[in-house]
């Protein structure tokens, strides 16, 4: 029983930490059809600037670290989506090549610039002590991630599907000609979500610290997980990027805990079966 | 800046000239300086050991003005990238362009697994650091040592310590999910099994592993655990282990790199008390390590550990043998056979090599404390002249399977 209870919370934090990764990912992949491979090297760069943060200065709060990275971030996706890949957009390929291209610069730099060993994102001293539920202890950080990760999902529902912003990224999704023929400006709108996606990167990274640490090769295993939950949830779908989320945080953690030998695999078995059978994945609107 | 391609083809194939010509024009100075090649993982996953590697080698002979025994030296460092194939091609460049007459690193074994043939052909006396078992059993290469310790090695004295010092009955493993892991628990269980204990279970987790929560969650309840892991992983795992609450409840402790110096650095007060093993730490007390850390510590800000001083053993191992052959390193036999047969004071104590190049030498058990308000590994006890059979018959040990993921196989593992 314990098993099952502790491993069900492994996998809903697992799920919370994969929605911060892929969500903004998800966002981008969307409107701009872009599979932006920048944006393990964002999650990384906010981790990095996180730990330094906190590093830095003992009493600064998590979130306010979080939404800094965020902002900070946020700032160096829209430079590069202004002066880079704008001026690629007749070149899809060119784009994505770039994207790649970008990720070495950051990780070289974060490399250069914290050098090659791992950093540790210290957990909030209020939430260091383990909760125990039912007798059982589990820590209280990663409980409190989930909470995160919905609210994260909340504010970016009601962001999409209530605001005129909202409406103009859906809009753009769904048939980008269309809305760039009724007045949407889609080249700003980019920019904007561009934005939007690092900057959840940013954050995300920072609060997947405590857990993760920030270690140079973070970008590189990140940026697998969030391209595996846009596609088995659906492109451009915030509901995909939250249930492929969550759905690969339970496959991930109990698969590797039932049947470690094939602990290299689980994770890709799941988007394999979805491409196969579903290739516009879960609640996916278009095709890939 | 356009080139055309008539330009860069012209200036590829000059390239390939020069490169060509190259080691005539070396080989035909006599008298220059020793030319060391070394091969450090200075980008990419690896690099935290890569650059303490190149960062203590530079050390060693700028505190020698760059000469050793009496003749110049000129250092030429590679970045493997900690990948097999750009080793491969580095190794290749150091040889055959720049001539060099001996070779330091690489890092990783299976870097090292991917250069090990063709230097054994060119016959380079290469002085390693990777830990894989077979490079000093059952195919040592005549032009290769280590100084260091293979993966097992010292792990024996801690499952010793572990059994007979401490009383521990029950012990769970993990470690990456790949040869040196597989081959350290695997001699960490042989001996800790032989001594009356048990291995309950053994996990091993991928290398990419993003989340160590499932793993945590998965320990079983025993004595200890022991870490068999290297760089960001180990850390990041027991940074779980302690949130998890588990520390509370058994002992951990730690192979060769687990808690290596580059890990403490970056650690707290949770570090305090774990028990590891090595063949060095920055804490030993000789004149040379005395001399090296605070040199080290004052240029750099903080303590060398594993790889940097792991290298600037090689340093010292080399020194001695040019030492002897009076720092004629083209004639590479006599130089090899001086390494082999080298016998000097280092960092580490004094180092042997048995007939198959690997060291004998002191291991360490070693506990985290603070120290001038940082945390160190300080020896508690000390395992004289270990080597890589441990207590068994050579040719016995040679005869079996090298170790793997399930050899020795684990008798004991609880369902």
């Amino acid at each position: 029983m314990q098993f099952w209870i502790i491993q069900g919370l492994n996998s809903l934090s697992l799920g919370a930490l994969l929605f911060l990764l892929a969500s903004g990912f998800s966002l981008i992949f969307g409107l701009m059809r872009l599979a932006n491979l920048t944006h393990g090297a964002f999650f990384m760069l906010g981790t990095y600037f996180g730990a330094t943060a906190l590093r830095q200065w003992s009493g600064l709060n998590i979130w306010v670290t979080a939404l800094g990275a965020g902002i900070a971030v946020a700032a160096l996706g829209g430079l590069f989506e202004r002066l880079v890949l704008t001026r690629l957009k007749t070149n899809p390929l060119g784009q994505v090549l770039v994207t790649l291209g970008m990720s070495f610069i950051i990780s070289d730099a974060c490399l250069m610039l914290w050098g090659g060993d791992s950093i540790p994102v210290p957990t909030p001293q209020s939430l260091q002590a383990p909760t125990r539920i039912f007798g059982f202890v589990f820590p209280t950080y990663r409980l409190v991630l989930v909470a995160c990760a919905i609210v994260v999902a909340i504010a970016l529902y009601f962001l999409l599907e209530r605001t005129r912003l909202g409406a103009m990224i859906r809009a753009g999704v769904d048939d980008r000609q269309m809305a760039r023929a009724v007045g949407i400006p889609v080249s700003n709108l980019f920019t904007l979500v561009f934005c939007l996606g690092a900057g959840i990167a940013g954050a995300g990274g920072v609060l997947g610290g405590p857990i993760l640490s920030a270690y140079p090769g973070l970008d590189a295993d990140m940026l697998p997980l969030a391209l595996i939950v846009v596609i088995l949830g659906g492109i451009g779908s915030l509901l995909g990027a939250f249930v492929g989320s969550f759905i690969i945080g339970f496959i991930y953690t109990f698969g590797t805990a039932l049947f470690p030998e094939l602990a290299y695999i689980i994770l890709f078995l799941p988007m394999i079966v979805v491409i196969a059978f579903r290739p516009q994945g879960l609640f996916g609107r278009v095709g890939a | 800046m356009t080139i055309s391609r008539r330009q860069f083809v012209g200036s590829i194939a000059g390239a390939g000239v020069a490169s060509v010509t190259a080691p005539g024009l070396a080989r035909a100075q006599a008298g220059g300086p020793v030319r060391i090649g070394m091969l450090a993982a200075k980008t990419g996953p690896l690099a935290s050991g890569g650059i303490d590697m190149e960062l203590a080698l530079v050390m060693f002979l700028k505190e020698r003005d760059n000469t050793l025994a009496g003749r110049k030296v000129e250092l030429i460092v590679a970045d493997t990238a900690g990948v097999p194939a750009t080793a491969h091609s580095k190794a290749q460049e150091l040889v055959e362009k720049d001539d060099i007459h001996c070779l330091i690193g690489p890092l990783a074994a299976f870097e090292a697994l991917a250069i090990a043939d063709y230097l054994t052909e060119k016959q380079i006396p290469t002085l390693g650091v990777a830990a894989a078992e077979d490079m000093t059993q059952r195919h040592p290469s005549p032009w290769f040592v280590r100084a260091t310790s293979t993966s097992a090695q010292c792990a024996y004295p801690l499952a010793e310590y572990s059994a007979r010092q401490l009383g521990y009955k029950k012990i769970v493993t993990i470690a990456d999910d790949f040869a040196y892991g597989h081959e350290m628990c695997a001699g960490f269980q042989r001996v800790f099994e032989d001594n009356g204990g048990k291995i309950i279970q053994k996990l091993f987790t991928p290398l990419a592993t993003p989340d160590y929560g499932s793993y945590v969650a998965q320990v079983k309840n025993a004595d200890a655990i022991f870490l068999g892991t290297a760089g960001s992983n180990g850390f990041r795992f027991l940074r779980q282990f302690i949130e998890y609450g588990l520390k509370d409840k058994m002992a951990v402790i730690g192979g060769m790199t687990a808690l290596d110096e580059s890990v403490l650095r970056n650690m707290g007060d949770e570090a305090l008390g774990i028990l590891t093993t090595s063949w060095y730490s920055a804490e030993l007390d000789n004149a040379p390590n005395r001399a090296f850390v605070a040199a080290f510590r004052g240029q750099f800000k903080y303590d060398p550990g594993y790889y940097a001083g792991g290298t600037y053993l090689c340093g010292e191992i080399l020194e001695g043998a040019l030492k002897t052959i009076n720092a004629k390193a083209e004639d590479r036999k006599a130089l090899m056979a001086a390494i082999r047969g080298s016998n000097v004071e280092t960092v580490r104590g004094l180092v042997k090599f048995d007939e198959f190049g690997n060291a004998i030498g002191n291991v360490y058990i070693r506990k985290v404390t603070r120290s001038d308000g940082r945390l160190v590994n300080s020896v508690i006890k000390t395992y004289p002249d270990v080597s890589q059979f441990w207590t068994y018959d050579k040719a016995a040990f040679l005869k079996e399977p090298v170790y793997s993921r399930d050899y020795p196989p684990a008798r004991n593992l609880e369902p």
